[in-house]
């Protein structure tokens, strides 16, 4: 056992030897590392670990921070992934590699932002993955890491017990047919594309000349086209704070539902913190998407922080997701605990930066709702479409409120305002 | 005079240093891989960090020429690969005409010529001199629109173009191929498989100071260190909506060259902070209090070193 996990060490003259011939057990541990890495989420495939041993090849094995550089190079193509990777770089490299304690993996030096956050969530992960990993034959975890990696895994779980009931197959079926008639209060956006088309709105000239060519340029028969026209991208931030408990099951299906039929949705939820559920929601099956979901996000059902939470949206994502015209699709009731300034400001900014801000509150179910609470009032001067969503139940009513006419003559949120006086 | 490919990480750092580049060594890593491995490479990160200059650095040493693709919304073919000079063509058939020798096997052949193609930036790359490969700088991928990217993916895995009159247009060395991202889009995970990813950070302290000492030499050692000093801290103290990036410390040096400071003080600072803050909240974030006590701090921690 011990001779095993000395093999996986990177200095000293063993490894020197194997440098040339990727072969080796070297070849070997660089397959169970992206192995592992894939277990702790990391899309990881077959090309990409022939890719790694390819690059070692080239970079060699003499320099620990060299092939650190170079699997990272290979593994990791994107940000977020990089604490995962070093934290499963130190746990599966190190000199007593599988047999140091797993848990207390904390890299001395990041220049992350949120260190000790990433980081705990990082260790927590690969310390999963080590346990769901097979491990190479003949390597076992010593029983002291084994209730170390139990510690960390338990206390993920811990964080995610939420669970969700399960969607039934006609609740299914039904919530499918009318996602499908589904008409967002947002119409097409052009592109500065065209497409080919006999009632086109103007002379394609290229396709026209060269049409023309055909006859040696004696006969000009006008070839038409018109803008391409495609729906907008959507980010959907929804509020899952305890206020919105009884809601929030509905809208991640709903924001899953939508995610199928279109496919720029980017989905994000808070509490008291901020996280993206976008990669989640991919799941074709609805349940292990919210399963998925429930797996990320910490602060279900806790209070809500919509101004904090707004302004990390605002500071972190805003400028990756709301690129390209974005419709924001805010679902809260607007009951808030921070300052009502900062959350008139963030807002503001928010629809700054977007096509369209549309919010969404469950709290319009009554018909005698009105603009009072403070947060509420502060955040209305800037959406630009205020819905009601009648006595929710299921996606339909969702999509109904959002399509339907019953409250389009109070969308806007002046009268709302107006409306309490 | 060489343009040979440097031949370990060493020679790529040195390379990127005698460019004026001041790189990290995990950069250069990834760049003698992405330059080994003939696979492109993907850098991402905030504005102003020195993304696209890694390209230019790289052309300038390697003596290759740099080809650059700026990405827009709705970029297209005719617009990026190719386009057949319509007009041309008509002339070539008129003349033949006239020549009365209108043979038409020969004309559909010669009007479908490599003289009717305007090349762009593409399929430039793809066509070089033996052991010239040039540079191809796709930049600000995120701007394109997710059509344009669909089609580099055959261009940057096989680099290959087809055109439809002509054939498969093959490079015989595949161009060296930098793509820079701001992260205003996610871009598609089939396309970073492709290629070696690389997150650009903002320097620290040393490298900064490095990086100002070559591209503002004039601002004096003092001063370097007054305003990296001054930066870094804004950088990781406040909150902002848009941190400096490096290219703004060098703006800022230049600008406090140019007005004979040799030192920072409060007024200057509060004059000339928009060189190195473009939005307003971030400006009026930084009240004169602030400064005056975050300046006293960094010149006490000067002095004591």
């Amino acid at each position: 056992m011990m001779s095993d996990g000395e093999e996986l060490k990177l200095e000293g003259v063993e490894v020197a030897t194997l440098s040339g011939a990727t072969s080796g057990k070297f070849a070997e541990n660089v397959l169970h590392f992206g192995r592992l890495l894939r277990v702790a989420g990391l899309p990881i495939g077959p090309t990409r670990i022939v890719d790694a041993t390819n690059a070692l090849q080239i970079t060699g094995l003499e320099n620990k921070e060299d092939v650190y550089s170079t699997l990272h190079a290979v593994f990791v193509s994107k940000r977020e992934h990089h604490a995962v990777f070093d934290a499963a770089f130190k746990v599966f490299w190190s000199r007593n590699t599988l047999l140091g304690n797993v848990s207390g993996v904390v890299p001395p030096e990041q220049n992350i932002t949120d260190p000790l956050k990433k980081q705990d969530a990082a260790s927590a992960r690969i310390a999963n993955a080590l346990m769901q990993h097979v491990l190479p034959s003949g390597i076992q975890l010593v029983r002291e890491s084994e209730i170390a990696i139990h510690q960390a895994s338990s206390r993920m779980e811990a964080l995610c017990l939420k669970d969700f009931a399960q969607m039934d197959n006609n609740e299914l079926t039904e919530a499918k047919r009318v996602m499908a008639d589904l008409v967002l209060p947002v119409s097409d956006v052009k592109t500065r594309r065209f497409t080919p088309a006999t009632n086109g709105d103007r002379i394609d000239l290229r396709k026209t000349i060269r049409a023309s060519l055909a006859s040696g340029g004696e006969w000009m028969v006008p070839v038409y086209k018109k803008r391409t026209q495609i729906k907008p991208p959507i980010v959907a931030l929804c509020d899952i704070s305890g206020s919105m408990s009884q809601y929030s099951r509905l809208f991640l299906h709903f924001l899953h539902a939508l995610g199928e039929r279109q496919s720029r949705v980017q989905s994000f939820v808070f509490g008291t913190q901020l996280t993206n559920i976008t990669r989640a929601l991919k799941h074709k099956d609805p349940d292990d998407a919210l399963d998925a979901c429930s797996a990320l996000v910490k602060d279900w059902s806790g209070g809500t922080r919509i101004a904090t939470s707004l302004k990390l949206f605002n500071r972190n994502w805003s400028r990756r997701v709301l690129g390209q015209g974005a419709i924001v699709l805010l679902i809260t009731d607007g009951l808030e605990r921070d300052s009502e300034a900062d959350i008139g400001f963030e807002t503001e900014r928010l629809q700054k930066s977007c096509r369209q801000l549309i919010w969404l509150n469950p709290l319009l179910r009554y018909d005698g709702f009105e603009a009072r609470a403070s947060g509420v009032r502060a955040m209305l001067p800037y959406v630009d479409q205020f819905r009601a969503v009648h006595s929710l139940d299921a996606i339909a009513d969702l999509c109904d409120s959002l399509t339907g006419e019953q409250n389009r003559q109070l969308s806007t949120p002046v009268d709302w305002l107006r409306k309490t006086g | 005079m060489h343009s040979v490919l440097p031949d370990s990480i060493e020679q790529t750092l040195a390379m990127l240093n005698s460019g004026g580049y001041v790189a990290d060594r995990p950069l250069a890593t990834v760049l003698y891989l992405s330059l080994k491995m003939k696979r492109p490479i993907f850098l991402e990160g905030e504005a102003g960090v020195g993304k696209t200059e890694i390209a230019k650095v790289l052309a300038e040493q390697l003596r290759r020429p740099l080809i650059r693709l700026q990405c827009y919304e709705g970029l297209d073919v005719t617009s990026a690969v190719y386009e057949w000079n319509y007009a041309a063509q008509i002339l070539e058939i008129r003349l033949s005409e006239a020549a009365g020798g209108a043979d038409r096997e020969h004309l559909s052949k010669s009007i479908y010529d490599d003289r009717f193609l305007i090349k762009r930036a593409l399929l430039q790359a793809l066509e070089c001199e033996e052991g010239l490969a040039p540079v191809l700088l796709i930049d600000e991928l995120d701007r394109a629109d997710e059509a344009f990217e669909a089609y580099l993916l055959e261009v940057l895995s096989e680099f290959q173009i087809t055109i439809p009159e002509l054939g498969t247009i093959k490079a015989s060395e595949p161009p060296l191929v930098v793509i820079t991202t701001n992260r205003t889009r996610e871009i598609h995970d089939a396309l970073k498989r492709r290629c070696l990813y690389h997150w650009v950070d903002y320097p620290d302290v040393a490298r900064e100071l490095e990086i100002l000492a070559s591209k503002a030499p004039e601002a004096g050692d003092r001063l370097s260190q007054e305003i990296v000093s001054f930066v870094q801290r804004i950088r990781s103290d406040k909150n902002l909506f848009k941190n400096p990036g490096v290219a703004e410390t060098i703006d800022w040096a230049t600008a406090l060259v140019q007005l004979e400071k040799v030192s920072l003080d409060e007024d200057t600072i509060s004059d000339t902070l928009g060189v190195l803050l473009k939005y307003q909240d971030d400006i009026s974030a930084i009240t004169g209090e602030q400064t005056a006590s975050l300046l006293s701090d960094i010149k006490a921690g000067l002095d004591g070193l």
